[in-house]
């Protein structure tokens, strides 16, 4: 017998009693993809690389981290200084959130212009939004364990929110605090936190994995896969092209990590946390900076607490807040421009949002805010009514196929 | 397919232009730094060893008198180029208190090389109360922890001038550059500070570049090995993304085609 029926036996037997090898080949290698994608939908495996990086970074990290207030900032820096490739693993762990907070915001747009969200998705919309929230608060809880002065100020300003709600408001802040005071006791519950969620955030993953494949991905098109001749098998030619934007976004998360690696954070983070001296501007990571123009574009503070965490659950009703019966924004001709003005939107509340609340920033903040809510409560719905789609394609090899035979006429 | 490639490449300019555009925003520029080029910028860029020994050497002499280096530890000063032998008599040179011993005592003895920098202060408060209530902070990390790094460390130890007649005096010194002009430390080099080892003329300037240079190395210690590994990754990725795109466009020649 050679050693190749040996091995397939093998398969065989353990596949007969547990089917990981036929699922595998179900979910990876055979599962019929549309044949139409294009980059943008790269970044959905993009996001699982990230996730697997933070925590096989993070895990390690962890096995050097002293997660009490008087030892925290010292072990960042003896992790720095003296574990072997300690600044290799930090710094790839540091970047890796703004990286992974990158590609899902992008993922997310994407999702947003091609209507992703739009019947028979919208379970696997909400686990991605539910897995954007998990991130968050992975990421905030994240950031307070160096305990510089940005951890520490950010963790006080943010659990101070909570304030905000009414009567029971003060009593929810101490619970969250384990004290009155930001100190030992919330490092330690955020520490525990912070490595826990990373596996709920797996837990939605493989749910939002397993709602996309029950009905497939969708397109650029946004029309339903007809048959055969409209899908490819994901394996070699997703895998592929999925590897080749793996490498091309490690090229730029490597030249980050190895020639600007602080670029993305605060400097005030390399001073040890000081109770007594308040930084002269608090700002939160790059990622938080939108809903941090949204919390402070708003002049009382249950009402801008109440808008930062609208503006992220508004996304739980877009499946019925769009009503227009079209997915891909190629075919919606109205609709296509209007989306654009909300990527602007965003960059603007990101820009406010790492401004001081001053002057000419509060208004622009306050115009942001008012028109980010208005794209999505007033402007989708209304649009999905008003606006003529153009003439959907019948089929997406036919309109494939049709595109390479005029390219070719036109370069001929 | 290029022109997608390449609008996705701007995408990504944008965003990471944006981010500098938010951050600096952020940050408060106010005003000029000086334009200094130093040793350790670029992407190959070293620490000028000779450059760095002589800020030590200032460091010891002038700044250890208020500011500590607690994150540093003697064995460290290998990178600048110290033999172990130089190390110990730099480190026996300071006394650290130990203990308890077998008798349950406290006891003063010569620091060792694996000795982290002494702290100038017994504990914080003896900081504060010995300079009106300020602590000097300490400078491991003082590169790090400053807008601008290094930039930012040279300004501001070129930057104490006469006070303008409109800024009340009472609190400290002033500095061009220092937030606010106002700064509890005096000046602390003038030159001819120190009479260096090695025979450099010990200019202002020279000085100031030269404890930066070392203030630049602690930290950010890891910076050659990070640089030198850094280019060997790169160089790596950028050959394998073009594999993987010829790969690419091999594997879907037959779809695109339309014979698949």
């Amino acid at each position: 017998m050679t050693k190749k029926e040996i091995g397939s036996r093998l398969i065989d037997w353990i596949d007969y009693r547990l089917p990981i090898f036929s699922s595998i080949k179900h979910s990876l290698v055979d599962y019929p993809t549309p044949r139409n994608l294009n980059y943008w939908w790269n970044f959905g495996s993009l996001a699982g690389f990230f996730l697997v990086l933070q925590i096989i970074t993070g895990v390690v990290l962890a096995m050097h981290y002293n997660p009490s207030a008087e030892g925290a900032f010292a072990s960042i820096e003896h992790i720095m200084r003296n574990v072997n490739y300690g600044w290799l693993i930090r710094y790839a762990h540091m970047n890796g959130a703004s990286f992974f907070f990158i590609v899902v915001y992008i993922h997310i747009f994407r999702g947003l212009y091609y209507g992703s969200y739009k019947s028979p998705r919208e379970l696997l919309w909400w686990f991605g939004l539910i897995i954007l929230l998990l991130m968050m608060a992975t990421a905030f809880m994240g950031y307070v364990l160096p305990w510089g002065q940005m951890s520490f100020w950010a963790a006080t300003v943010i659990t101070n929110l909570f304030s905000a709600i009414p009567v029971i408001g003060d009593g929810i802040v101490n619970w969250l605090l384990g004290g009155f005071a930001v100190d030992d006791a919330l490092l330690k519950r955020f520490y525990a936190l912070h490595y826990l969620f990373p596996f709920l955030i797996v837990g939605f993953v493989i749910l939002h994995i397993s709602a996309l494949h029950t009905h497939g991905s969708n397109n650029p098109l946004g029309i339903d896969s007809g048959g055969p001749q409209d899908s490819i098998s994901f394996h070699p030619y997703y895998t592929i092209k999925d590897l080749f934007g793996l490498s091309f976004v490690l090229t730029i998360f490597f030249l980050v990590v190895f020639y600007a690696p602080d670029y993305l954070g605060h400097p005030d983070n390399y001073i040890p946390a000081d109770s007594l001296k308040t930084p002269a501007h608090i700002v939160p990571e790059w990622y938080f900076l939108p809903f941090y123009g949204i919390l402070r574009a708003i002049p009382d503070k249950l009402g801008g607490v109440v808008a930062m965490v609208s503006a992220i659950f508004v996304l739980f009703l877009l499946p019925w807040l769009d009503t227009s019966k079209v997915k891909s924004a190629t075919f919606r001709p109205i609709y296509k421009k209007i989306y654009w003005l909300l990527v602007v939107d965003v960059v603007v509340l990101t820009w406010v949002g790492g401004n001081p609340p001053e002057g000419y920033f509060i208004l622009i903040g306050r115009i942001a805010t008012i028109y980010y809510f208005s794209h999505i409560l007033i402007l989708m719905p209304i649009i999905g009514f008003l606006e003529k789609p153009k003439k959907l394609p019948s089929s997406i090899a036919g309109t494939v196929l049709k595109q390479k035979r005029e390219n070719v006429d036109n370069n001929v | 397919m290029f022109s997608k490639f390449f609008i996705r490449f701007l995408f990504y300019i944008f965003s990471i232009y944006f981010l500098y555009i938010s951050l600096s925003f952020s940050a408060g520029k106010s005003f000029e730094l000086y334009d200094i080029k130093f040793s350790f910028d670029g992407i190959f860029g070293t620490f000028d060893k000779p450059s760095a020994r002589r800020g030590l050497q200032i460091y010891r002499e002038v700044c250890s008198g208020c500011h500590g280096l607690k994150f540093i530890a003697y064995r460290n000063l290998t990178s600048l180029g110290y033999s172990r032998e130089e190390i110990k008599n730099i480190a026996s040179e300071y006394e650290i208190e130990d203990g308890p011993n077998s008798e349950g005592e406290m006891y003063l003895r010569p620091a060792v090389s694996s000795d982290n920098f002494i702290d100038p202060y017994a504990n914080i408060n003896m900081a504060k109360f010995m300079n009106n209530g300020a602590a000097p902070p300490d400078l491991s990390l003082i590169v790090k922890a400053r807008n601008y790094g290094s930039k930012y460390v040279y300004s501001l130890l070129m930057g104490y001038k006469d006070i303008p007649d409109n800024f009340d005096s009472l609190n400290g010194y002033y500095n061009k550059f220092y937030p606010g002009h106002i700064i509890a430390m005096p000046q602390p080099l003038y030159g001819d500070d120190v009479e260096y080892l090695d025979g450099t003329i010990s200019s202002l300037e020279q000085e100031v570049i030269d404890i930066t240079t070392f203030l630049t190395w602690t930290s950010h210690p890891e910076m050659v090995d990070r640089k030198k590994m850094g280019f060997k990754v790169l160089v790596f990725l950028i050959f394998m993304t073009g594999l993987l795109f010829l790969s690419y466009k091999k594997i879907w020649k037959p779809v695109k085609d339309g014979s698949i």
